[in-house]
Formats: structure tokens, C-alpha cells, sequence
């Protein structure tokens, strides 16, 4: 077990350090002269010269690089080359709003989605399949951000039951915290509910037509034992590895919800980040995403294992 | 929705689509949504081709003037922030979207199929690498990749929507590549190889075609989702500002949210009723794909079916005076499938039989005779769509065809029970075989956890497991296909049962473990005096183990009586015949040619 996990997350390191090592290249190659745009067009040469070189990007791409593997080894990210915040502060803080955004969105998908998918499964036919495919119409089709300015226009704008953007700390205020994630959260869940009612009801349908359920039925034992522990216990693999492939296009699709409630994520960061070229800033958060990615794939091989003990040998 | 599409979706288009489309278009249009839905895309499609001439103003042309001004006859749907006149930017942003989305769609078409062409048809150290490719690609949110190129190439919708492309290949690559995986090795793909085609002709006449289909399935979710990320980019205000777009018009409108709400009401008109389109479209397109495969596979299982036979008198020998209780008195069963059209096939017919106390009945006859159909009607499990039409099945003097589900649950497994056929597939592969034991001990006889515990190990050991505990603790893929039977044996007498259901309880089994498996079923059905509906094709068994028996063909009972009377004079042409087929053979029937019966008749 131990050395399975250990296995797993060597490969994500590997993982990590090739998304770092590439981003790095591709950043030093669209760079441009930061330090001409740190200053302003009426700097001189000189000092422009003086800044780079303060920065080290007047070094070769092997040494910056280097340098700033070395500093990650211990921990040190850097800092922001235009605000000098050091990238940890930048980026924790506000990966704490981006990840309960995500993580709310995760738990909502997968309530509503298993509530869904078994319904439609075991009781096909009639309202639930037009709830179902209502559902995964939307949730498919439409990008998350039309589905979140429909809902600013109507609950917040027109319904005044929300405000229509901010966001309120836990820590000040827990129904002003929840209340400022709703609309968002749901925004961004529509797209992995689709996905994972669809998901979840096809393989409960599969598992349904498994001969073991017959035998269980045979010992008599009561159907919701057999739909809500065994079939679902059975179904929930596939659907556990969509919600992951899902959980990826959360962290994405938060970048673009966060803009619309005007939500202080790692999205605002990343859109600065990225269009100003601020390298330390931005590897920061490649690293960031990359680390939470690998974490969240041992956590989704995990559960499969403790779902089907067949997945636990290999 | 910066994901490409989950693979397993690609998996199931790939599995179900074992027939090209030679009339996709043709079938597309009978359904009233594929042709709405097809109809809309047609006209985005035009619109983005002569729109722009159609315009009446520059789409550029900004306008202290009219800044966020009203419908008027000069302008159609007003003007925006600007004061540029919406519907001609609307008709310009039309043509610039569609052409970015095609544009990430050429590039994830290309790079997908063929590399997935490639990896799939040639394998070897190629297939490793593309995985690997694959798995960082979709490791990594779309967004972050599309904002870091921006860093890097500068605000350029083209080149965002080519490197998106480059994301979305896994899509295309994966649906390739679980296709051709599964073609490769088709017969009639060999047989082209060893007929001397060469691997380019082999791939584009035989592999191509199968690909064609699930393709455009997919490169209609691919343009929908090309289509929102590009929208989502243009909204973010990263897009390029030279060109009208979609998602630069909504930019605009959400600025005025409050003051021109109005703004943001046509590109969002134009993104989502795209995206639904092609979402419609793709699932129809799905959805007739499937509809043909599933129809091929039908066609295939038709044979199986029962055919009918003309009602006869059934030859019976009589089984002598059993004065013990009747248990089961199962009087002119018959059970029927709904089928698509309204109607109902109906695969057993006037089957009567009748079980005592104590007594061992066979039902014998080969596969698709009906005889675990009419074993299934007594426990009221049949598989879905089937259902008792006529007759009853009267246990203790109830009938069972009529009893509400909470009464036939708890007879299930407390007095009446079953033993499968295929041991592995009938044990839940996610739990411990103790759990399985213990599960229905506790809910059929209100037991604790620890008593029912010991009556388990108690059980295990009495069927002949070795070492009880370690087998309690163990999961069905642990132990072998004989134990696994002994099992589920254990399973079956665990709540003290009146009636047993054994479905060919041997037929799955290695000829060696075979005999004492049937040693052990009639020991427990003599310690216990149970009754018992034994199904078989095997005379062999009957001869063994039973004290009456029927003979099953095309889903009636031909002949029937006590084992003794019956063996001595067969009357029946078919009996004779199921006589012939076991003396024809050398040792115990060959069981590799039973499927599990009435499969065809079901599915």
C-alpha cells in the first residue's frame, strides 16, 4: 500500500517538474524585456540594463532556471517582479478561495449527480428523465459563464437574493461567506453534473444487469440494500474517475467564474500573472496547479481502491 | 469546460458503433431535433459566410454620439459602449468565431487521428509515449495553458484557438485509438493483411470507415466546447480587440449590465444556441449510431429466440403416490417479454410442475428451452421487460405471480432460494465473501453481526471449505470458481430454505470439482429435507441427484415423471434425442456450447 502511494506520487513529481520545465522554456521565449516594461519607456538604458541584471535576466536560461529550482528546493518561490509580494503569500491566500470554490463545486456535483444518476437508473421514464436530460442539456452545451451571468441577471440583479459580486471571508462572516459562493458554485457545477449523472447512471445501469444483483435479490435482502450499497458501490468507480478528469476542469473554469463575481481567486492572479509575463508569479502557479492535480489523482486511486479491492493489488 | 471529453465516452462510442454510417444524413433526418438543430448550425454557417456583406455598417465604426443607443431603424439592435452598431458586429462576430472554433477543430482532428491512427494500428513504443502525452495534456486546466501562450505569442485569437486544437486532440486521439484497437484484430482486418493489402490501404478502407462516425459525433462536442473557450477568453477581455467576436460583445455588455442589459442578450443568444445545437446534433448523431449497432447485434441473437410449437399433450409417466406436502404447484406458467412495439413474446408456455417436500425435480432440455425462465418466474426475478403472463406459481398455497414485492422479498431467501450458474459473476466483486454470508443472516433473521458470523464460518465449513475463516475474509476474486459455488451453496441453505432454485449449479464448474458439488447440494437437500427445482441439460445430474424430472423444448414441458418411469421408457422423439446426445458423448456432457439460456430471447 505504502509503497503504491509512494509510486504514485514519484510519477506526479516527475509530472510536476515536466509542466515546470516546459512552462519555464515557453515563458523565457515569449519574456520579452520585463524589465523595460518594470520601468516604464523613460528609463534609460542603463538602468533598464541595472534592472535586468538585478532580476538575473541577463543571465543564460539554464542559470535563471537553476536559480530558481534552487530557491523551490527550499522552499522559496520568488517574488512577484512587479508587485515584489513573495509569490507563497500571493498564491496561498488566494488559492484558499479558488479551492472552496472548486471543492463546494466538487461536493455539489457529486451529491447531485449520484442523486440523479441513481434515480434515473432505477427509475427510468417520466419526470426524472426530463429533469436528467434538461440537465445535461444545459450543462453540456452552455459555457459556465453564460450559465453565470444568467444567474447574476436573475437572482442577484433581479430577485435580489444574492449580491451580485464579492466575496465575504469565512472567517467575517459564514452566511455572508456562503452566500457570496452560491451563484458561483453552481455555475460552475452544472457542466460536471451532466457529465457525472450521465456517467453515473449508464455504469449503475451496467451493474444493475450484473448476475450477482439477481442473487442478491435471491437472499432477499431489501432493495435499497442492494441499489444504495452494492450497485452503487460498483458504479461508483467510472463516475469517480470523470469527477476527477472534472475536478481539473473546475480549477479552469473557476479562472473565468471568479471574473464574473469578481471573486479574489488565483484566477485574477492568473490573468495578470500571465498577460504581464511575471515568470516567478506564474511558475508559481503552474507549480500550484500541478501539485493539486497529482494530489487529487492519489486521492482518486485511492478511493477506487477502497471501492473495488480488485484495483487495491495492482 | 476547458476539458476535452471524458475518455470514456470515447470508449462507448467506440464500442458501440460496429457498423459505418453509410446513411447517417439520411437517418439524421427523420429526428424533428437532429434537423432543428442541423437547420440553426446551417444558418450560423451562412450567416458567418455572407453575413459581413449584409451588414449595414463598419463593425468598427465607434460613435460618441450613440453610445448604448436604442433600436432604431438605423440600428436594428441598437448600438453598444462604443456607440458601434450591434447587429453589424453581431454578423461580423459570427464569422470570426466560427472560423476560430473550425480552426481548433482542424487541429485536434488532424493531430487526434492521426496519432491515434498511429498508436492504435502500430502499437509498440509509440503507444507508451502518446499516452503519456495525453495524460499531461489533460493534467493541466486548459485556461492556464491558453493565458500562459497568450503571455507568450501575444493576444492572437488564431494562434489561442490553434493551440487550443492542440488540447482538445486527446479527444479525437483516444476515440481513434480505442477503435482501432478494437478493429485491428478483427477477422476480416487479418484477413485483409494476410491477403497481401498494404497497411496504408488496410487503414483507410477498413479502419477509416469505422472511425468516420464516432468522429463526427465527437468533432460536433469538440466545436461546442472550442466554441465556449474561445467566447470565455474573448469575455475575460483577453481576446483579440481587433476582431468582433462573441465573447468580445458579451465583454461589453457585462460592462453595462445595469445600464443595457439588453447588450449581453444576442451574443449569449448566438453562444448558447450554438453550443445547444451542437450538442443536439452530436447526441442524435450518438443515438443513431447506437441504434444501428444495437440493431446488428440483435439480428445476430434473433436465431436463439424460441420458436413456437404447437400446444401437444405432454407424455406423463406419473411419479407414483408422494403423500409428503406440496411446496410448489407451478399450473400453466407462462412468461412473456414486452417488446418495443407494444406486443409480447412470449418464451414459456403452459409449463405445470409440481414440487414436494423433500423432493428433488429436474428440468432439463438445452439452452433456450425456457427452463431458467420458469425457475426465475418462481423466485419473481425475471430480467426486466419479463413478466408472468399466465398461470400461477402457488408456494404454500399463495400465489406467488400475485404477491406484493415486500411479501415475495421475504420469502426470498428465508424459505425459498437459489443457487446461480456461473459462481464468480454471482458473488459482488467489492465485497468480502463473509459480508455476502453475513448480509442476509442478519436481515432474514434479525441475528447479530456476531452470531451470524459464526453460523457463516459454520456454514463455509460445511460446504467443504477448507479453511472457513480465511475464506470469510477473503474477496471473491481470492478464491476459485469450485469454491466460489460452495459459496454461494452456503449462501443459499444460510436461512434454512423450504425450496431450493439451482440453476445448472454445476454446469460452470471443472468436470472434477462437478461431482462433489453434487454430492455436497444433495447431502444438504437430504440433512435438511428441502425441496428442489434442479436445472439442467444434463441427464447424467438428473440420473444423479433427482427424483422427478421434465423435459423443456421451445419453452413447454414435453414430457414428464418420476426419474425411474422416465428413464426406462422415453417416449418423447426429443427426450430420445437428449438420451442419444449423453450416451454420443464421452464422459460428462461438454458444457462450452451453453451460454446462459434465453439470453437471445431477452436482450
Amino acid at each position: 500500500m505504502l509503497s503504491f502511494i509512494a509510486r504514485r506520487v514519484v510519477s506526479g513529481l516527475v509530472m510536476v517538474v515536466a509542466i515546470s520545465v516546459i512552462a519555464y522554456m515557453l515563458l523565457y521565449a515569449g519574456g520579452g524585456d520585463i524589465a523595460r516594461q518594470l520601468l516604464g519607456q523613460d528609463a534609460t538604458a542603463e538602468t533598464v540594463a541595472q534592472k535586468a541584471h538585478e532580476l538575473g535576466l541577463d543571465q543564460p536560461l539554464v542559470v535563471q532556471f537553476g536559480r530558481w529550482v534552487a530557491g523551490v528546493v527550499h522552499g522559496d518561490f520568488g517574488a512577484s517582479w512587479f508587485t515584489s509580494q513573495p509569490v507563497t503569500d500571493a498564491i496561498l491566500s488566494r488559492l484558499a478561495v479558488t479551492l472552496s470554490l472548486v471543492l463546494g463545486a466538487t461536493l455539489l456535483v457529486a451529491v447531485v449527480s449520484t442523486a440523479l444518476g441513481v434515480l434515473a437508473a432505477t427509475r427510468g421514464g417520466g419526470v426524472i428523465d426530463g429533469i436528467v436530460q434538461v440537465v445535461s442539456l444545459v450543462g453540456t452545451a452552455i459555457p459556465n459563464f453564460l450559465i453565470a451571468l444568467g444567474l447574476v441577471l436573475v437572482f442577484a440583479i433581479n430577485l435580489g437574493w444574492f449580491t451580485p459580486t464579492g466575496y465575504v471571508q469565512a472567517t467575517d462572516s459564514v452566511p455572508g461567506w456562503i452566500g457570496s459562493i452560491t451563484l458561483p458554485v453552481i455555475a460552475l457545477s452544472l457542466g460536471g453534473i451532466a457529465a457525472v449523472t450521465q456517467q453515473i447512471r449508464g455504469s449503475m445501469l451496467d451493474s444493475l444487469r450484473q448476475d450477482y444483483v439477481r442473487t442478491l435479490q435471491s437472499r432477499g435482502i431489501s432493495a435499497r440494500s442492494v441499489i444504495f450499497k452494492h450497485v452503487l458501490r460498483n458504479a461508483a468507480g467510472p463516475a469517480l474517475a470523470v469527477l476527477g478528469v472534472h475536478f481539473v476542469g473546475l480549477l479552469g473554469g473557476a479562472v473565468i467564474i471568479e471574473q464574473v463575481f469578481a471573486i479574489p481567486g488565483i484566477g485574477q492572479v492568473a490573468v495578470t500573472a500571465t498577460s504581464q509575463g511575471d515568470i516567478p508569479l506564474v511558475m508559481g502557479l503552474v507549480i500550484a496547479t500541478g501539485i493539486i492535480v497529482v494530489l487529487l489523482n492519489l486521492v482518486v486511486d485511492l478511493a477506487q481502491g477502497w471501492l473495488n479491492p480488485k484495483v487495491r493489488l495492482s | 469546460m476547458t476539458e476535452p471529453l471524458p475518455g470514456a465516452l470515447a470508449d462507448e462510442i467506440a464500442a458501440a458503433v460496429a457498423h459505418p454510417p453509410r446513411s447517417l444524413l439520411r437517418r439524421l433526418v427523420k429526428k424533428p431535433v437532429a434537423v432543428g438543430a442541423l437547420g440553426f448550425l446551417l444558418l450560423v454557417v451562412l450567416v458567418a459566410i455572407v453575413g459581413p456583406m449584409l451588414a449595414p455598417h463598419d463593425p468598427e465604426t465607434a460613435s460618441a454620439l450613440d453610445v448604448l443607443g436604442p433600436i432604431t431603424g438605423e440600428h436594428l439592435l441598437g448600438t453598444d459602449s462604443a456607440g458601434r452598431d450591434v447587429l453589424s458586429r453581431l454578423l461580423y462576430a459570427t464569422r470570426f468565431s466560427i472560423a476560430g472554433a473550425l480552426l481548433a477543430l482542424v487541429v485536434a482532428a488532424l493531430i487526434g487521428v492521426t496519432s491515434g491512427l498511429v498508436a492504435g494500428y502500430y502499437k509498440k513504443w509509440f503507444e507508451g509515449v502518446s499516452d503519456w502525452v495525453v495524460g499531461l495534456i489533460q493534467a493541466l486546466p486548459g485556461i492556464v495553458v491558453l493565458l500562459a501562450a497568450r503571455a507568450v505569442v501575444g493576444p492572437s485569437m488564431w494562434i489561442s484557438m490553434a493551440i487550443f486544437g492542440v488540447l482538445l486532440s486527446p479527444a479525437f486521439y483516444r476515440l481513434v485509438y480505442a477503435t482501432v484497437s478494437a478493429v485491428r484484430d478483427e477477422l476480416y482486418v487479418d484477413a485483409a493483411r494476410v491477403s497481401g493489402l498494404s497497411n496504408g490501404r488496410i487503414i483507410s478502407r477498413h479502419i477509416l470507415t469505422v472511425v468516420r462516425g464516432p468522429a463526427l459525433v465527437q468533432a460536433a462536442f469538440v466545436t461546442g466546447v472550442a466554441i465556449s473557450i474561445q467566447a470565455g477568453l474573448e469575455f475575460l477581455g483577453l481576446g483579440d480587440l481587433s476582431l468582433a467576436t462573441w465573447g468580445g460583445m458579451l465583454n461589453d455588455g457585462f460592462a453595462s449590465i445595469y445600464s443595457d442589459p439588453i447588450l449581453m442578450l444576442w451574443p449569449s443568444l448566438a453562444i448558447g444556441l450554438t453550443c445547444v445545437s451542437l450538442v443536439l446534433l452530436a447526441n442524435a448523431m450518438r443515438d443513431t449510431l447506437e441504434r444501428s449497432g444495437a440493431r446488428a447485434r440483435r439480428r445476430r441473437t434473433a436465431d436463439l429466440a424460441v420458436p413456437a410449437i404447437a400446444k401437444q399433450p405432454v407424455i406423463d409417466h406419473g411419479t407414483g403416490s408422494d403423500d409428503r406436502e406440496v411446496l410448489l404447484r407451478i399450473r400453466d406458467l407462462a412468461v412473456g417479454y414486452g417488446q418495443d412495439d407494444g406486443s409480447v413474446k412470449v418464451v414459456v408456455e403452459d409449463v405445470s410442475l409440481t414440487v414436494h417436500r423433500g423432493e428433488v425435480h429436474g428440468l432439463i432440455g438445452e439452452s433456450g428451452s425456457g427452463k431458467t425462465q420458469t425457475a426465475w418466474s418462481v423466485l419473481r426475478l425475471l430480467p426486466p421487460g419479463g413478466r408472468i403472463v399466465a398461470g400461477s406459481v402457488e408456494f404454500e398455497g399463495a400465489d406467488l405471480s400475485s404477491l406484493s414485492g415486500a411479501r415475495i422479498n421475504g420469502l426470498r431467501g428465508r424459505r425459498i432460494s437459489y443457487i446461480p450458474q456461473e459462481p464468480m459473476s454471482n458473488l459482488d466483486a467489492t465485497f468480502t465473501v463473509g459480508s455476502q454470508l453475513v448480509e442476509p443472516m442478519r436481515a432474514k433473521l434479525g441475528i447479530s453481526r456476531k452470531e451470524a458470523r459464526r453460523r457463516a464460518l459454520d456454514l463455509l465449513a460445511r460446504v467443504g471449505i477448507p479453511s472457513p475463516e480465511r475464506t470469510f475474509a477473503a474477496y471473491p476474486h481470492e478464491i476459485s470458481g469450485g469454491m466460489a459455488q460452495r459459496v454461494l451453496i452456503a449462501g443459499a441453505v444460510s436461512c434454512d430454505p423450504d425450496l431450493i432454485i439451482a440453476d445448472e449449479p454445476t454446469t460452470a464448474l471443472d468436470v472434477t470439482v462437478q461431482a462433489d458439488v453434487l454430492d455436497l447440494l444433495r447431502s444438504l437437500q437430504a440433512e435438511r429435507n428441502m425441496g428442489m427445482i434442479l436445472v439442467t441439460h444434463n441427464f447424467g445430474v438428473v440420473a444423479d441427484i433427482c427424483d422427478t424430472v421434465s423435459v423443456m423444448r421451445a419453452g413447454r414441458i414435453v414430457e414428464t415423471g418420476s426419474v425411474h418411469e422416465l428413464f426406462a421408457h422415453p417416449e418423447h422423439p426429443y427426450t430420445r434425442s437428449l438420451f442419444d446426445a449423453v450416451l454420443d458423448d464421452v464422459g460428462p456432457v461438454s458444457t462450452d456450447e451453453h451460454p446462459r439460456e434465453a439470453e437471445g430471447a431477452v436482450r
